[in-house]
């Protein structure tokens, strides 16, 4: 009978002991985080997962650190698992010191109060972009810069159109003939991303607002336009239907494969495609009528500082005031086909490479997906992926759909 | 009985920590306003049941609950029909037969993800190896668009769903078969049944047990099936495959309104449980059958 005593005594105390270890784990994390000592280190935070951008990014942030003197311990994550992340951080007060966001994300960041105003932190905004300015601004403070932005436009198979004796459209009457004349035997004339989520609804963004529509009104008659053309070129074939299924990538991996002879598609796909040997070219996003202007949504992460206390904050602003010096915005911008955040550096850029020339072009014009919307955007760029995909792949109309989208739109 | 208790303790701070925890806190985070600015704030208004009312009144409430049903009901359904009656056939003797039968596991092994992208590959609409395969038997004139249009996106994800399915239910049920004594069967020969009576009369209603325990287990693996819509469709399209699990998620992470997000969790742990209190019912009313037999 003595014996399975005292093994449930053993147990008792090695459990005991097991507790006893998780607690000093606990209280030594706990201790490790605060402190006035001089800071050391800073974390990191980015979903740069994929080349070029991950080297840069560490490259970067390594080189910025020593110039600081701080050691900074970067995680980079999957971009869908990256606001989660940093949720949760914030819910125990510890966002790491410098994050990397998409610049649609920032509001919701910004309005819990969590990070650094800029301007305050003593960052010089000259010679950046207006437009630049506004995606990293939330209720009139700017709380991100990014080192480069991004847009889209419109990437067509030189050798395709060539054969098929078509221009680059300029026009959606013009996009809509070249799409039906190049959709031939296995290739679809024209692709793009109408995926269920944000990756879908900014791709139609260029459609709608370049119509005359804006994002409260999502039922008027120049929105159900844009819906319509989208959803008319998948019924003439022109289009996969598959598209409500395919990413940004995927799009791009049917353009390389040769199943399409155009795409809309963003900057950062040049350096993949120029790995490939295709020959392509680059032109602004067709336009309703002749001359209007291709309003693309600004595209693109910014680099947002968290409040970590003023010694970390300090450290962080001269890491991130490095990051975006000339040199490294002019090298990011380069090595990830991002036009670069300064208006001097991308006009630079412009006359060296052609090819990111119409995405340069678009910057001044392009538009902060958040400004009118703040962190109800989510909300209604999920309505909006939704209303595409029932155009493209339900039985619904426009129309209908886009209705049923407004119902998301906040009143105000 | 102070042992007692500490004997009891692990377990019971596990079940605190790990299922009583989370379950309080994704029951009061549905009563709350909780969106991305509470994580940092840590405050998050009290709006009583008004997330609930917000997920009910919302039009994809309806769709995902449909399609929820029809995914589970389908998915159950011939997962356990098709595994029975594979079950019913590794019984008889033949060569290779536990060969194939290991390799009909395969399903069961791979991730989901895995399986979920080689059915994505499966069902392309322009490349797929269905469409290729009807095209060129000349079944259809067209690549049916499997994934991408709302009315066959639920049935495609269903039968990849089913294929994944299929092992688990065949192998607890081929191990129930094995249970049943053979001298019942020989005895109902003698008695002149058939194949069909024999299977009617002997081994259904003593598989029953079994069956309902798989019934069980796979209802709540289906109910909250994540990855291979995730895979498939992620949803889509336009909510045609949304389920309750999915459009949780979407709430929550994608949307960041975790109020609502776990409002529609809790509906689901409350459709759970309901089916959860049929089967225990079930089994003591058939737990009692037995017994009364014997005697």
């Amino acid at each position: 009978m003595t014996s399975p005593t005292t093994r449930r005594a053993y147990i008792l105390r090695g459990s005991s002991a097991l507790v006893a270890a998780g607690l000093l784990t606990l209280t030594s994390a706990c201790a490790g985080g605060g402190g006035s000592e001089e800071v050391t280190s800073l974390t990191a935070m980015d979903y740069n997962l994929a080349e070029p951008q991950n080297g840069t990014t560490k490259k970067m942030l390594q080189q910025c650190g020593e110039q600081a003197g701080v050691e900074i311990n970067r995680n980079a994550l999957p971009r869908d698992q990256l606001m989660p992340r940093l949720l949760q951080g914030a819910s125990q007060q510890e966002l790491p010191d410098l994050m990397l966001l998409d610049n649609p994300n920032l509001p919701q960041i910004a309005a819990t109060g969590a990070l650094l105003p800029l301007e305050e932190a003593g960052f010089d905004t000259e010679g950046y972009y207006d437009s630049v300015l506004k995606v990293g601004t939330h209720e009139d403070t700017l709380y991100g810069l990014a080192a480069g932005v991004n847009g889209l436009a419109l990437f067509t198979d030189t050798a395709k159109l060539e054969e098929a004796g078509v221009e680059p459209p300029q026009t959606w009457d013009e996009l809509r003939d070249a799409a039906k004349k190049l959709t031939q035997g296995d290739t679809n004339g024209f692709a793009f991303s109408a995926i269920g989520h944000e990756e879908g609804t900014w791709t139609f963004e260029p459609f709608l607002w370049s119509n005359g529509a804006t994002l409260t009104e999502l039922d008027s008659p120049e929105a159900v336009e844009a819906l319509q053309l989208w959803s008319d070129m998948v019924e003439e074939g022109s289009v996969s239907q598959s598209v409500v299924n395919w990413s940004q990538a995927d799009v791009n991996d049917q353009f390389l494969g040769g199943r399409a002879a155009m795409m809309i598609n963003g900057s950062w796909q040049i350096p993949v495609l120029d790995e490939q040997d295709v020959d392509y070219e680059v032109v602004p996003l067709p336009v309703p009528e002749a001359g209007a202007d291709p309003a693309t949504p600004m595209g693109g992460e910014v680099w947002a500082i968290a409040r970590n206390g003023e010694e970390r904050e300090q450290k962080a602003v001269e890491v991130l005031q490095c990051l975006l010096n000339e040199p490294n915005m002019r090298e990011w911008a380069e090595l990830n086909a991002y036009v670069p955040a300064k208006e001097g550096l991308a006009q630079q850029v412009a006359e060296e490479n052609p090819q990111m020339a119409p995405f340069v072009e678009s910057v001044p014009t392009a538009r902060s997906r958040t400004a009118k919307l703040g962190e109800q955007y989510p909300d209604v760029s999920s309505a909006i992926a939704d209303a595409i995909q029932q155009a493209l792949a339900g039985s619904g109309s426009a129309e209908e759909a886009l209705s049923q989208a407004q119902q998301a739109v906040p009143e105000s | 009985m102070l042992a007692r208790i500490g004997f009891l303790a692990p377990i019971l701070v596990f079940l605190a920590a790990f299922f009583g925890y989370p379950l309080v806190a994704n029951f009061t985070m549905a009563l709350r306003e909780y969106t991305a600015a509470s994580f940092y704030t840590g405050e998050a208004p009290f709006v009583g049941f008004a997330n609930y009312a917000t997920v009910l009144g919302d039009p994809v409430f309806g769709t995902a609950l449909f399609n929820t049903a029809v995914f589970t009901v389908a998915s159950l359904a011939f997962q356990f029909g098709i595994g029975l009656a594979l079950a019913v056939f590794f019984q008889r003797h033949f060569p290779l037969n536990g060969v194939l039968r290991s390799m009909l596991l395969i399903p069961w092994l791979l991730p989901l993800v895995v399986s979920g992208t080689v059915w994505r590959w499966i069902f392309d609409q322009e490349y797929g190896v269905l469409n290729q395969t009807l095209l060129g038997l000349g079944l259809i004139d067209a690549g049916i668009p499997w994934l991408s249009s709302t009315a066959m996106a639920l049935p495609s994800v269903t039968v990849a769903n089913i294929w994944v399915g299929i092992p688990f239910n065949m192998v607890i049920l081929y191990g129930g078969l094995q249970s049943i004594p053979a001298h019942l069967y020989e005895a109902a020969s003698l008695d002149g049944a058939g194949p069909w009576q024999r299977f009617r009369h002997v081994t259904w209603p003593l598989l029953r047990p079994v069956s309902a325990v798989v019934l069980m287990l796979g209802l709540v693996y289906t109910l909250k099936v994540f990855d291979v819509i995730m895979v498939l469709t992620q949803g889509g399209p336009a909510n045609a495959t949304q389920t309750l699990t999915t459009w949780s998620y979407s709430l929550s992470f994608q949307e960041l309104d975790f109020g609502l997000g776990a409002a529609v969790g809790n509906l689901l742990i409350v459709i759970a449980l309901v089916f959860a209190l049929f089967y225990l019912r079930g089994l003591r009313s058939s737990a009692g059958a037995p017994t009364r037999e014997r005697r």
